[in-house]
């Protein structure tokens, strides 16, 4: 006596195979309920990871930068006094070595700018034009004129919006006013050449470019400026490059990262992992009726089957295990169908959605009016995951009921 | 071969507010080798019986050793191997699982045995041929006639030569041909390979195949005899 009563997975795959498709109906059913499903979750979370990534990159590329150098009191204080010197051998040697990919020095202060017309409070930012569309500005960007050439480039690269406010045009000559380390009022007159189209709305209204030699001449700065911006690698795992760059800095200068810069950004990605993880859970609780009560149907129609296998020496592990076998199979073909569903739904749309015509309120949320879905593998590993074993922990009921009949009783069932 | 002992078995049911003695107090001792017919009414205790000696069912009192092996103090794991091992179970209504052919249902036992697939083949496809199916090896259940798919039970049942055979009014659903057939190879079976057959049934024409009969009634064993056969 003695020796295995379990099936072999190859025998137990044929039995659940042949069962799973016993009833042609209604397991189509359940497939397309799990794909339809998988779809549900796959799809709405490209959609909304492809907002709050856009939201993040838009994000950093108006902050700019995955790693920021200032002087410590420059973010209470953005003036012109709680400037950065030129970055040391240290520093420089370190933002031209991986995992540093661009970076770029920045004037950023606040200033007056007055057209013939109108004069509005902005934010005059004096930038190395070649490092700043490295670090975040995009060329493309530019509805009108060209961008700055240089550092001494005389022109002003201003936002839509802001040329609307000051009535002027491109062309036209504007004059900033700000004030120079020793308090005194500086100013001078540049020529707008080029009209730019932000991301945000706020980008257009606050921010004009001028060329950094230029911005630190009518500043009287020197070779000082108020902020590095660096980029590298991966903005999501920013870690190693906010160590690198802050070893590199030594103390006297504060070293952030975007997630530090902006925190409403950095809480962004952990809130929409977290909000991935309760919609597909939500999605799942609302199929695992369906596959429970399928599970049960086909476990109660053949109950006197089940019977005659423990009669024929099946053990009730095995059995428990079959019917476990029979659910991840009608898992895994949901959820193949469902991916693919997923991914056919989501390619003719990855140039991105033209959400225009609610582009203001989008913009509030700090969201670009297109919407570009991000299908990520581990937003498909979560979901399939979280089926898959939500799945099997649902039939575990049906499965075990299976198993704990008593040969007598069952096989006497009709 | 198996040498069965049950000892004082007591089983009693209940059916709404009534008590129903299923058996009452039997002792019944099983030869190696023996052929033996368990006969009496409907609810005389016959199918319970068989379902105890199985282990598909448990005990209220009493014991039941195979080969010396108490059967009744068995847990569920340990039960299921006994019944793989050394036990043939043929139903009074086939009870093939209706998703396998019928060489997969003779097979389904030697699977769980471990026997190797070249093996179960060789071994499903002689004894379907013995039990005249030959040819109706891939057919399902709901292709075969009653007689047909009773045959792929026994099939099932004798294919791994178990000691014991426990059929349970094997003959209820058949013609009296098919009926004649199936006995025939009982006892050919019982009589060339020593297997042991214990058959329940209230059919006189069975009864005349069986060496020993055993008549029950209300749960007890009212008469216990040798006889001539066929």
């Amino acid at each position: 006596m003695g020796g295995r009563t379990l099936l072999s997975l190859a025998a137990m795959s044929q039995l659940s195979w042949r069962y799973l498709w016993r009833n042609h109906r209604r397991t189509l059913i359940m497939l397309m309920a799990i794909a339809v499903g998988a779809w549900a979750m796959i799809f709405m979370t490209a959609l909304m990871r492809g907002m709050v990534d856009q939201m993040i990159e838009d994000g950093i590329d108006t902050l700019p930068g995955f790693v920021q150098i200032h002087h410590p009191a420059y973010r209470d204080d953005p003036s012109i006094e709680n400037s950065l010197a030129p970055p040391g051998p240290a520093l420089l040697a370190a933002l031209q070595a991986p995992p540093v990919a661009a970076w770029a020095r920045r004037i950023k202060v606040p200033a007056m700018i007055s057209s013939e017309r109108n004069s509005r409070g902005v934010m005059l930012l004096g930038v190395e034009p070649d490092n700043e569309i490295a670090v975040g500005f995009d060329p493309a960007s530019l509805a009108r004129g060209r961008f700055l050439e240089g550092n001494d480039d005389q022109g002003l690269v201003v936002g839509r919006k802001m040329l609307d406010r000051l009535e002027t045009d491109l062309g036209k000559r504007v004059v900033v006013m700000s004030q120079d380390p020793e308090n005194n009022l500086v100013d001078r007159g540049f020529r707008i050449v080029g009209v730019f189209e932000g991301k945000l709305s706020a980008q257009e209204e606050n921010f004009v470019y001028a060329a950094l030699g230029t911005t630190q001449q009518l500043l009287g700065l020197g070779d000082q400026v108020s902020e590095i911006a660096v980029i590298g690698g991966d903005y999501r795992d920013v870690g190693a490059l906010h160590d690198r760059v802050l070893q590199a800095a030594g103390a006297g200068v504060e070293v952030l990262s975007w997630t530090e810069l902006d925190t409403y950004l950095g809480l962004m990605m952990d809130v929409m992992d977290g909000f991935v993880l309760v919609w597909v859970t939500i999605i799942f609780m609302a199929l695992s009726f369906g596959l429970a009560n399928t599970l049960m149907m086909a476990v109660f129609e053949r109950v006197r089957e089940i019977g005659l296998m423990q009669a024929l020496g099946m053990k009730p592990a095995s059995i428990l295990y079959q019917v476990l076998l029979e659910s991840l199979m009608l898992l895994v073909l949901g959820l193949l169908l469902g991916n693919l569903l997923a991914v056919i739904s989501i390619l003719p749309i990855r140039d991105g959605i033209d959400l225009s015509v609610v582009a203001e309120g989008i913009e509030m949320m700090g969201a670009s009016s297109t919407l570009y879905p991000a299908l990520k593998l581990k937003d498909l590993i979560l979901a399939n995951s979280v089926v898959i074993v939500l799945g099997i922990l649902t039939s575990l009921l049906p499965a075990w009921r299976a198993s704990r009949y008593r040969p007598v009783e069952a096989i006497a069932k009709t | 071969m198996a040498k069965i002992k049950c000892v004082d078995l007591c089983k009693t049911y209940r059916q709404g507010d009534a008590t129903i003695k299923a058996l009452d107090h039997v002792t019944l001792e099983i030869e190696p080798g023996s052929f033996i017919c368990l006969s009496g009414p409907s609810g005389s205790g016959k199918t319970t019986l068989l379902n105890m000696i199985g282990g598909l069912d448990l005990l209220d009192g009493g014991e039941i050793s195979i080969d010396g092996q108490r059967v009744d103090l068995l847990e569920k794991g340990p039960l299921a191997d006994l019944r793989l091992h050394n036990i043939g179970f043929v139903f009074q209504s086939y009870n093939l699982i209706p998703v396998l052919s019928a060489r997969e249902n003779v097979e389904f036992v030697m699977q769980m045995q471990g026997v190797t697939a070249a093996e179960r083949k060789r071994k499903s496809l002689a004894i379907l041929k013995e039990v005249g199916l030959q040819g109706m090896e891939d057919r399902r259940p709901a292709q075969l006639s009653g007689g047909q798919q009773q045959r792929v039970a026994v099939a099932r049942a004798i294919v791994s030569q178990p000691k014991l055979v426990l059929a349970d009014e094997p003959t209820a659903n058949l013609d009296s041909v098919s009926a004649q057939q199936l006995m025939e190879l009982f006892v050919e079976l019982n009589q060339n390979h020593g297997v042991t057959f214990l058959i329940s049934t209230h059919d006189e024409r069975v009864m005349r195949y069986a060496g020993r009969l055993v008549r029950m009634r209300d749960g007890k064993v009212i008469s216990d005899e040798y006889q001539k056969t066929n």
